[in-house]
Formats: C-alpha cells, structure tokens, sequence
C-alpha cells in the first residue's frame, strides 16, 4: 500500500540531539496553523529534541508515547504501531511519555481520552515507523551503493539482498538523519504484521509487580515537603477563619498556609501533614449550598422528567400520532446515581518552581491541561512551564490534570519549596467531578403485533459541557439508538450545583443501563424474545447485530440454567466499537450475585489482544461495582461517603467469570477502555427481571430488596 | 520522637520518627521506598500490604513503635530481581493494569501461598478479597496466583 503523505501529517526527521536519527510527525489534531507557526514552513527548520522515534547509534531505539498510560496500555499498544513498521527489535526497545509539545503531540489536548488512543494514532503512528524505516533503508543503500529497492529490513538491521551484508540501524542512524523525509510511504499490508494483532507482554510489566514503576505520588525531590489541604466540605463554600496554632504545633508540619482552593497544611511527610490537617481550626462559609441534599436532587430531576418543554435532542417519525394510536403506552421511569471515581492511586502532583521554571510531576490523563493549569497558578509563561508525565494508578476519567495540579503549584509558590501535594482517600471522594445524578421518563407503543413502534425519553441530567441548542449531547447520548419508526427524545438541564464530570463512558453509563432495560421492558410487555427483539432494533447496525447473535451463542442464550440462575442480555455501540454482553445471575438473601458475564466485543482491527480482553474484563467490573453499590450521596452540600466502607468496589470475592470473544475484524481500529462498561447494569438487571419478574429502575440495585 | 530499629528487607533499618506514624509513610516519605502504595488509609483496600514477621499486614494502619524488633518485607524485597513466582507467574499472565494496587496485591498472594502452597479458588477469594483493584484484573490475579502455585508450591 503505498499512498502520498497527507500534508497534514507531515513527517520531521533530523539528527537526535545525542546523535543518531530522530523522526517525528505532524499530527493531525494539532492544527496546520500552530504546526508552521512553531516550525515554520514544511521543509525547512529544525525539529525541536522531541519526537516520537529516537535511534541511537549505540541501536537502542526509543518509542515516545505522547498518549498517557492510565492502565489500559496505551504505551505498550502505541509501541507496538510505530515498531511493526520501523520493523525494529521489540527485545530491545525502550518507551518514555512525550514532554508537552503543542505542536508534536497535540497541544491543550495533548492526553489520553475518549477511548481515542489507538483510533488517532493507528495510521499516523505507522506511518511515522514506515518513515523512518525507509531512510534507513536509503542510508544502507547509499552506503552498498545499491538501490533501495534491493535492501530489505529485519529486527533492527538492514539486509543488502545482493551480498546479505547487514547495517544495524544504530550504525545508520546518523547517516539517515541527514536524509530528506520520504514523498512516499510504504506501508505493510497487514498480512505481514508480526507486532499488530499479537498478544505481547506489556511493557510496563515488569515495573508493576516489582515496584518500580513510578506514579504521581511516588515522586520524590530533594528537599520536598508534602502537603495536604483542608477544603470547604460543601460545594462552593470558603474558608471564613482559621487558626493554625494547633496544626503547627503537630511535630513535622513547617507551614499552614491559605491558598484559593483551602488551607494547605505542609509538613516534612504526608502523615504529619494529615495530623495537621485534622488538628486544624477552621471555620467555612458554606455558601448557597449547605441546605443541598440527595432527596431534593432526585425530587427537581423527577419534576423535570414530567416538565414539558425540554430542549429536544432527536425527532423523527411522528411520536405523539403513534402513541395515540395505542391505549395503553407503555412508561417507565428510571434513575441513576453520582458516582465518584475512586481510582486507586489518590491525586498527587508535585511541582517546583526554581529559577523562572516551574516543574511538574504527576499522573494525569491530559499532560496538556496539567500544562495550562501550572502556567495559569505559577503566572509564567508556556516555555518556561515543564510537564513530567508518570504512571497513573486509574483514572476513569477525571484525572485532568485541573484542580489537583493547581494546588501544588500555590502551595510551591507559597512555601517558596518543591512540594508534593496528595489527596486522602476521603479528598478523593469528597473533591471529586462527579458521573451526574439523572433521571429518564420513558413511553412507547407497541404496534398490533407487539414490536416498537415509539419511543420517547425526556433526559433530567446536569451537564458540565453546556448546551448546544439546548440540550447537552453528552447526557442523551445512547438514550434512541433503536430502528424503532417514531422516536422523541428530550432534556433537561437541572442546575444542580455538585461538580460533575467525564466518568468512564460518560452518558452511556447512565443511558445504556435505562435503554436496555427499557427494551427489556417492552420485550416483555411485547411477548418477545429479549434477544430476539434486539436483533430487530440493531438491524441497521451489522457490527451491533453481531457482537449480539456472538454473545448469546456463547451464552447459550435460550437453553435451560441451573434452579436459580438466570440470564440477561444488554448490548452498546460507542466508541467505534461493539460490545453485547449476557451476565448469567442468581439472588442470595435479597442480594445479586453476577456469576458469569459472556462479553463478546467488536473493536475492529486488535493492536493487542491481550489488551483488549484486559479492558473488556475491567471496563465491565467499573461497570458493576456501580451497578451493585456505587451511589455518592449529598448530605447539606457536602459528600457523605468518605472511604471504601461507604463506597465499595466489587472484591475478588465476587468477580464473575468473565468470558470475552472477540470478533476478528479489518475496520479500523476501535476504542476499549469504556466499551464494557454501559451495558453490564443493564444486563445484570434484565437478568434479575427474568428471575423474579421484578425490574429494577434505579440504580445501584443495593438500594432496593429483591 | 522515638527511635526504632527493626530489618527491613533483610537489613537493619533505624528511624527517628514519631512512635505512632504508621509504618507506610515511614516507608514512603522517610526511607524513601515507595513500591507500597496508600489508598485509603484505614485498612480497606491493601495496597499498603507488606509482611510483619512473615504475615501480611495493612502498613497504612500499623504504627511504627508496634514494628521495633520485627521483620518487614515489602515489594522491594519480595525477592532480589523480580523472580519471587508470584512476581513471575504476574508476569506471565501480564496481569497489571494501572498496577498501584499490585504491589499489595502480590504481597498478599505470595503470603497466602506461603502458608497454603496449592489454594483453591474459595481460599484466594477469602485471602484477596481485602485487595481491592479498580481496573477489574481480578480474573487475572486469581489466574496468576494459581500459575505461582504451580512453580513449586509459591516458595522463592
């Protein structure tokens, strides 16, 4: 396959700053403008010391992944795109986390999100290892003075056909460095990819289960001190007064000072700075919200679900003639709770500020943001604001790099020491962004045969993105997503004050759980197969219908369990990706056990199979423990679940078997890391439904006795 | 401030540190060694695990003063380049995610196994059940601990 370089992605190469070559690549998302403002014109001008491919003489070659790693493999899988096409030794590669570059990795958005890791780098990242594999091969050849044409490559080296002479890429690294960057890039066709689509070990194994690998809050610097801060328990409230005297007189605390988020407690370790902070007097002013709580939120989003006037969000057919064509619609009411992320590893950042240079160390999903938050808190400018990215202990979606960066940077500044700020397990659910409270009013009509034939869902949820025609896409989404003929779907914004946020899968992690049960519904109401009437819904989805029929042969839907055990389908498309899942249940003393899950995905081309079935087993499990038990509460203002006890993820003890097929495909590459995680509480709902005839409608399932 | 003694990873290790501070931040923000990860601070989620005399305690609720005199291990001592088989049979399976909870996680296996060389599934749900792990990889981990036992019995 041999295609023109899109002027888009135009590819860099200079001389690597250590010797040996360096090849980079514009990407896409970083915009034509910034890219010639930075470098001018394509051609001319040298690469800044940063790129993606680093071959050093000595042959060491290093992959430089620009797309954090929260846990689901993003440096491995990346590695994995830019070594199959550089055709390099995988035994000897080394990988790092890009430094913060606009116009190399993406700027403000220079991160890892929206499942989008492997779907924005799939052809830019081997294009950029095809690169510099070719000017390798011109170097070899200029050397033999041969052809290229009569080089070929293999593990790191290039061969010369004719003699079977071979130059090891480090030995031409220099050499190609002064090369212009090929018109043309050959890629592989993928029948000869050795890496792409091969269950390699990750890369960060070993550091993992030795205790190497380094997160956030293991960073340590010279002369460091850590700090903790007290903040207002309700949202948007302030400090009013405080006094330091008993925090300081705590043995290793050395400063309590304000800072605009708190009061920021500092001391020679974390525990005495903990100690300080619980010695601390303070006095808030709770502000507008201290009156706030979880039965006034679900009473305004339940009101708002019968408000007529809602922004509408998805018209087509004529919904009111189809439901006033029936006598009995179908309604239905569903709700969903805040939840909190409860990654394991706490925010920690920690931050410098020496010689006009402020210096940043923490995990986060979105170097970039890190970046702008630290030039904003230090006052200095872009250049002179550094980024060090580290391993994250999860994130799920709101490790930004916002608030937690922020504080680290004022308390620097107000300490005039590196500092280290960490977050306690109840900062971590209490100061969080949270998945939005919502509520859906469901109606639909059957047609005389007891397929669909409407459907209507007035959305109550907040929003953190805003409106756009009066409606937030991010609380809608997957809400209609049905060949049903006549279909409604409205919302309404209930501004409500708690911070909320990206939380793995976002609006599908709500929406998913009140559509498939609500299909469920009508399945039965319709005297239909649950499977059955999926596959009429999906038919406009080949990919969906596919990953559906998998799952419920896997599970061998429809054939008799054993006395008290039962089945339940639920099944998503986001992401650019497939997934039906079938959790198999059964009920002891009142409570849902989830015994097995057959999870059958379609993710298009796999970089990594291993990955994938990693994120299929742990998206679902994110999935679940909300679905059981996950429900942060608001209690006058303020979070009322301060640790594990209070908000428990799901425990070995009660992990289901997880059974994942995934279906061999040529699309493009998907996303992974949210896949799995909409349709389990539906499933294990439809599940429930089946086995008692009782439908739950409001999540976490713990709130109700079955 | 007191001063305690006791041998950490093998060694003889003194601190100078106030008697209640819990043996993780000692661990961490006073030696320096950070493979033991806090999560929660009370005991609830094990990634804080190391071993006391051999059994796997919850360091982030476990006070420096109750150490003096005993024998700690944590993940950097486990074994002396990462071949302790649960570290081998974790790597087989590539088992880590994220990994922050990992180094609790295979503190608690290796014990396990140290005092049952072949577990069953009902004892690795009873031994692991304290560890919590928010990627989901406890397929993985029950799948690992029963590679490790496989090896000879979990013993370095």
């Amino acid at each position: 396959m041999t295609r023109g370089i899109d002027r888009r992605w135009f590819l860099k190469a200079s001389a690597a700053a250590t010797g040996g070559l360096l090849v980079g690549i514009y990407l896409p998302e970083a915009g034509e403008v910034v890219l010639d403002a930075q470098f001018g014109p394509p051609g001319g001008g040298p690469i800044v010391p940063s790129a993606f491919i680093r071959i050093g003489t000595d042959d060491v070659v290093t992959l430089i992944v620009h797309k954090p790693d929260n846990g689901q493999g993003t440096e491995t899988s990346i590695a994995q795109l830019l070594a199959e096409e550089l055709d390099c030794d995988w035994s000897r590669i080394k990988t790092e986390f890009a430094p913060i570059n606009a116009a190399l990795y993406g700027g403000a958005l220079q991160g890892t999100f929206g499942s989008m890791a492997i779907r924005t780098t799939y052809d830019p990242m081997r294009r950029t290892g095809a690169a510099a594999r070719d000017m390798l091969m011109q170097a070899a050849a200029s050397r033999w003075n041969i052809q290229k044409s009569q080089c070929r490559t293999e593990n790191g080296a290039v061969i010369n056909t004719v003699t079977n002479a071979r130059l090891s890429y480090g030995s031409l690294a220099e050499a190609a460095a002064k090369l212009p960057v090929p018109a043309n890039i050959t890629l592989k066709d993928p029948a000869q990819f050795k890496l792409i689509g091969k269950p390699l070990q990750r890369v960060d194994t070993p550091a993992k289960v030795t205790g190497k690998a380094t997160f956030g809050i293991d960073v340590r610097l010279p002369g460091m001190l850590h700090a903790v801060v007290a903040r207002c328990p309700v949202f948007d409230g302030k400090v009013a007064r405080f006094d330091a005297t008993k925090a300081k007189a705590v043995p290793g605390v050395t400063h309590v000072v304000e800072i605009p988020q708190g009061i920021a407690v500092v001391a020679e370790n974390t525990w005495a700075a903990m100690e300080g902070r619980r010695v601390l007097q303070v006095e808030w002013d709770e502000g507008p919200n201290a009156k706030l709580s979880s039965p006034e939120i679900r009473q305004r989003l339940l009101t708002l679900t019968t408000t007529e006037g809602g922004g509408v969000a998805e018209q087509h057919g004529d919904f009111a003639k189809a439901l006033a064509a029936v006598s009995q619609p179908i309604e239905a009411t569903y709700e969903a709770p805040y939840l909190a992320h409860a990654r394991l590893e706490p925010h920690a950042c920690v931050a410098q500020i020496k010689d006009g240079v402020c210096e940043i160390w923490t995990g986060t999903q979105i170097p970039g943001q890190a970046h702008s938050t630290a030039v904003q808190a230090s006052g200095l400018k872009p250049d002179q604001v550094r980024v060090h990215t580290t391993y994250m202990g999860g994130s799920y979606g709101s490790r930004g790099g916002g608030p937690f960066v922020m504080e680290a940077v004022e308390v620097a500044k107000a300490t005039n020491r590196p500092i280290k700020v960490t977050y306690s397990r109840d900062d971590e659910l209490q100061h969080d962004l949270y998945r939005p409270a919502s509520a859906v009013r469901f109606m639909a009509a059957l047609d005389t045969e007891g397929w669909p034939a409407a459907w209507f869902a007035r959305i109550a949820c907040p929003t953190w993105m805003g409106l756009r025609n009066g409606v937030a896409r991010e609380s809608v989404e997957g809400i209609a997503e049905y060949d049903i003929p006549n279909v409604k779907v409205e919302y309404h914004d209930p501004k409500l004050p708690i911070p909320t946020g990206y939380w793995r899968s976002v609006g599908l992690s709500q929406n998913t759980f009140f559509a498939e049960s609500f299909v469920d519904e009508l399945a039965a109401r319709g005297k239909k197969d649950p499977v059955e009437l999926r596959r009429r819904l999906y038919a406009k989805s080949p990919r969906l219908l596919a990953v559906l029929n998998l799952a419920a042969e896997k599970a061998d839907w429809g054939k008799p369990l054993p006395a008290g055990r039962f089945r339940g389908v639920a099944a998503v498309a986001g992401f650019g990706s497939f997934n039906a899942q079938v959790a198999e249940v059964s009920i002891e003393q009142g409570r849902v056990r989830v015994h097995r899950v057959v999870c059958a995905v379609d993710c298009g081309r796999v970089i990594n199979p291993t990955g994938v079935i990693q994120q299929a087993q742990g998206a679902m499990v994110y999935g679940l423990s909300a679905a059981l038990r996950g429900n942060i509460t608001i209690d006058r203002g303020r979070v009322a679940e301060s640790n594990f006890h209070q908000y428990e993820p799901l425990r070995m003890n009660e992990m289901p078997v997880v059974d994942v097929h995934i279906v061999s495909s040529t699309a493009a590459p998907g996303g992974m890391g949210e896949l799995t995680t909409p349709p389990i509480a539906a499933a294990v709902g439809n599940a429930i439904f089946a086995g008692t005839g009782k439908r739950i409608r409001r999540l976490p399932f713990s709130l109700e006795k079955i | 401030m007191a001063n305690i003694t006791f041998t950490l990873n093998g060694a003889s290790q003194s601190v100078d540190v106030v008697p209640e501070m819990p043996l993780l931040w000692v661990l961490r923000d006073v030696i320096g060694l950070t493979g033991t990860k806090f999560g929660c601070g009370m005991a609830l989620c094990g990634a804080c695990t190391v071993h006391l005399d051999g059994q796997p305690v919850r360091s982030c609720s476990t006070p420096i003063k109750s150490v003096a005199g005993k024998r700690v291990v944590t993940i950097e001592g486990l074994s002396p380049n990462g071949t302790h088989p649960v570290q081998r049979a974790w790597m087989e399976v590539d088992v880590p995610q994220c990994g922050y909870c990992q180094s609790g996680q295979l503190m608690t296996a290796a014990a396990l196994l140290a005092r049952k060389p072949k577990p069953t599934d009902a004892d690795i749900d009873e031994a692991m059940r304290g560890n919590l792990c928010r990627c989901g990889t406890y397929q993985s981990v029950r799948a690992a601990v029963h590679r490790a036992a496989a090896m000879n019995g979990g013993r370095s």
